[in-house]
């Protein structure tokens, strides 16, 4: 089975958000990328397992972005990928990125895309389906399990209050979100060997710009606490009905 | 500028992420649109209601194949001239709305929190810790409107129903099996949520925060080590790597409010936190706190909310 796992980079889950030139760009000093961990977790380490579990195939990792995401390409060499690509722009929207690798991953034959739910900077939920529509495959999104018998892939989604158990034909695009696999932490074997194995980069084609974020705002600053005593609890009740008018 | 909106009207009522999209659409447009859905509903008539005119529905269609529906999209757009499609930022729309952009090229706002402001719209970034303006250049916009973003329009309008007639071709996926968890309020839907962490102690402890969700109308949530261990389903995880919310009131009790929680929840209206530590980072993202046993505060909390319910 050959697997494409689309890998983005992202800002560490506890970096500070700020912004600069007049709050139009993210301000990246000091801030430890990491690898998104919907990509990481679930649809990277699920990729390896269904590998490992068939005894054959690949796990290719796919990346849009700049130089400065080759550190963090390695880690999902280090957890486990065979091989790494990235596709050298700098990522702006998201049918740009989604442009970038359906140019790749086309005609290559993958039988499994696997990206993550989100990334947890943009939150747009959106490359994976993109990647889907240009290579003309079926998507499912939120895919909380996923199994591969033969050539049938057997996922689950989350829905409103419940589960759908779906069945669908490869090749096919999965958007993977929290349950479908546990994160791996790489070992030194696998840090080392993650040096050596290839990491492609290939030039950017011309693509599509539809448009894009133009300025950042941060919400603004909350109010005080309001506390109630202990003794007192019931009353957050009724102010939160007579003062907050929200219940 | 032509409209048209895409909703998922399954179900035994019009989901209110849907009515707020039609809303949002008849706003956009600055009148009555056209709205495309799919399956049984009885009840598309009642969408005139929040400014639909024509309803287009795919009556063979029941799930969400994204292909299927995407063609649909597509096709109704084109017959309408539709320069803005809005859909819904739901598991639905996210299987559809980005596809219709990929295929229309047409620039895709995931997520919009209301309506444009010199043309731009506002979207959450960074798991809700900060919010963008993005512009949409392309002849074709596609807008995925965030639910609980915009008040419900309650007008009055005749809808013309309309059966699709086109091809959608097979669906690629099939449907093995539903398996509903509970019956309540969808989370993402939920104006109210009662949430516990790992501060409840354990799942035989939940029966108060159902309690009080359900005195209140509202949804139960919890934090992400309590889907973890099993306590709840995951389904009900929120925070930067579960569901973000965005509810009038979210009580958290016995959550500690750690980063990466908040990323889930701080674009809730009203935040009520209930801690036995008064250093609990939560309570600085609070509206209300209780400095407190949660088993001694949830049974005050229930009887006050059973006192409020006799009395509206
Ligand atoms: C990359 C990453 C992503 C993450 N994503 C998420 C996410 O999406 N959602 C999420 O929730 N977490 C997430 N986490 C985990 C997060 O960092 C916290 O560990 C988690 O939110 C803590 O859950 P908690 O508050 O329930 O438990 P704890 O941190 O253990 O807090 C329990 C709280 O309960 C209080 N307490 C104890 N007993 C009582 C009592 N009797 N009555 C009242 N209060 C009591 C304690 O004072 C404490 O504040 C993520 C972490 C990482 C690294
Ligand atoms: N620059 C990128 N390079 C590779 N994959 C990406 C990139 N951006 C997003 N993705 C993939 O698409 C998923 C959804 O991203 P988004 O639409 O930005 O929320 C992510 O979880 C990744 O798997």
């Amino acid at each position: 089975m050959k697997i494409l796992v689309l890998l983005s980079q992202v800002p560490d889950t506890t970096a500070r958000i700020a912004f600069t030139n007049d709050n139009t760009q993210y301000d990246s000093a000091g801030v430890t990328f990491i690898v998104n961990p919907y990509d990481e977790w679930y649809a990277l380490v699920r990729a390896l397992e269904l590998k490992e579990a068939a005894g054959s195939g690949s796990v290719t990792t796919i990346t849009v972005g700049g130089a400065d995401t080759d550190a963090t390409i390695r880690k999902g060499l280090a957890i486990g990928a065979d091989e790494a690509v990235r596709v050298d722009a700098q990522p702006t929207e998201a049918l740009q990125v989604a442009e970038h690798i359906a140019a790749y991953a086309k005609d290559r034959g993958f039988d499994l895309v696997l990206a993550g739910k989100e990334t947890i900077d943009h939150n747009g939920g959106q490359v994976g389906a993109m990647v889907a529509e240009l290579l003309d495959l079926p998507y499912v999104p939120l895919a909380s399990k996923l199994d591969v018998n033969g050539t049938v892939a057997t996922v689950e989604r989350d829905v409103p209050n419940g589960v759908e158990v779906l069945e669908v034909s490869l090749p096919v695009v999965i958007g993977a979100a929290k349950g479908m696999a546990e994160q791996r932490i790489p070992n030194m074997r696998g840090i080392m060997a993650a040096r050596t194995k290839p990491l492609t980069v290939v030039p950017a084609a011309a693509v599509d710009n539809t448009g894009g974020t133009v300025k950042f705002e941060l919400p603004p600053a909350k109010g005080a606490v309001k506390m109630i005593p202990v003794e007192e609890a019931g009353k957050l009740i009724e102010l939160l009905h007579t003062e907050a008018k929200v219940i | 500028m032509s409209v048209i909106v895409f909703i998922d009207s399954r179900g035994d009522k019009i989901p209110k992420a849907a009515q707020e999209a039609v809303t949002y659409a008849s706003q956009l447009a600055g009148g009555p649109v056209t709205v495309v859905t799919f399956g049984g509903s009885t009840l598309l008539e009642s969408l005139g209601a929040q400014g639909a005119k024509k309803v287009i529905v795919a009556r063979g269609v029941a799930i969400v194949d994204g292909q299927q529906l995407t063609k649909l999209v597509c096709d109704v757009a084109t017959k309408e001239s539709a320069t803005t499609i809005v859909c819904v930022h739901d598991g639905t729309g996210k299987a559809v709305a980005p596809r219709v952009a990929a295929r229309l090229k047409a620039g895709h706002v995931a997520g919009a929190l209301g309506l444009p402001v010199d043309g731009r719209f506002k979207r959450n970034v960074f798991s809700g810790k900060a919010q963008a303006w993005m512009e949409v250049t392309s002849p074709i916009k596609v807008i995925s409107l965030s639910p609980n973003s915009i008040p419900i329009a309650k007008g009055e309008g005749t809808v013309a129903v309309e059966e699709y007639s086109g091809d959608l071709g097979a669906a690629r996926i099939t449907v093995k099996e539903v398996r509903k968890a509970g019956t309540g309020i969808p989370l993402p839907e939920a104006e109210i949520v009662v949430s516990g962490g790992r501060g409840m102690k354990g799942p035989e402890n939940w029966a108060g925060i159902e309690e009080l969700a359900q005195l209140l109308g509202g949804a139960t949530a919890c934090s992400r080590p309590v889907a973890d261990m099993h306590w709840r389903p995951h389904h009900e995880h929120v925070g930067q790597t579960g569901l973000a919310i965005r509810p009038n009131c979210y009580i958290a009790i016995g959550i500690s409010g750690a980063i990466q929680h908040l990323a889930g929840v701080n674009q809730s209206k009203v935040i009520a936190v209930i801690n036995t530590d008064p250093e609990a980072p939560f309570f600085k993202a609070a509206d209300y706190g209780i400095v407190g046993d949660a088993f001694v505060v949830l049974p005050k909390l229930i009887e006050a909310a059973k006192k409020l319910n006799a009395e509206r």
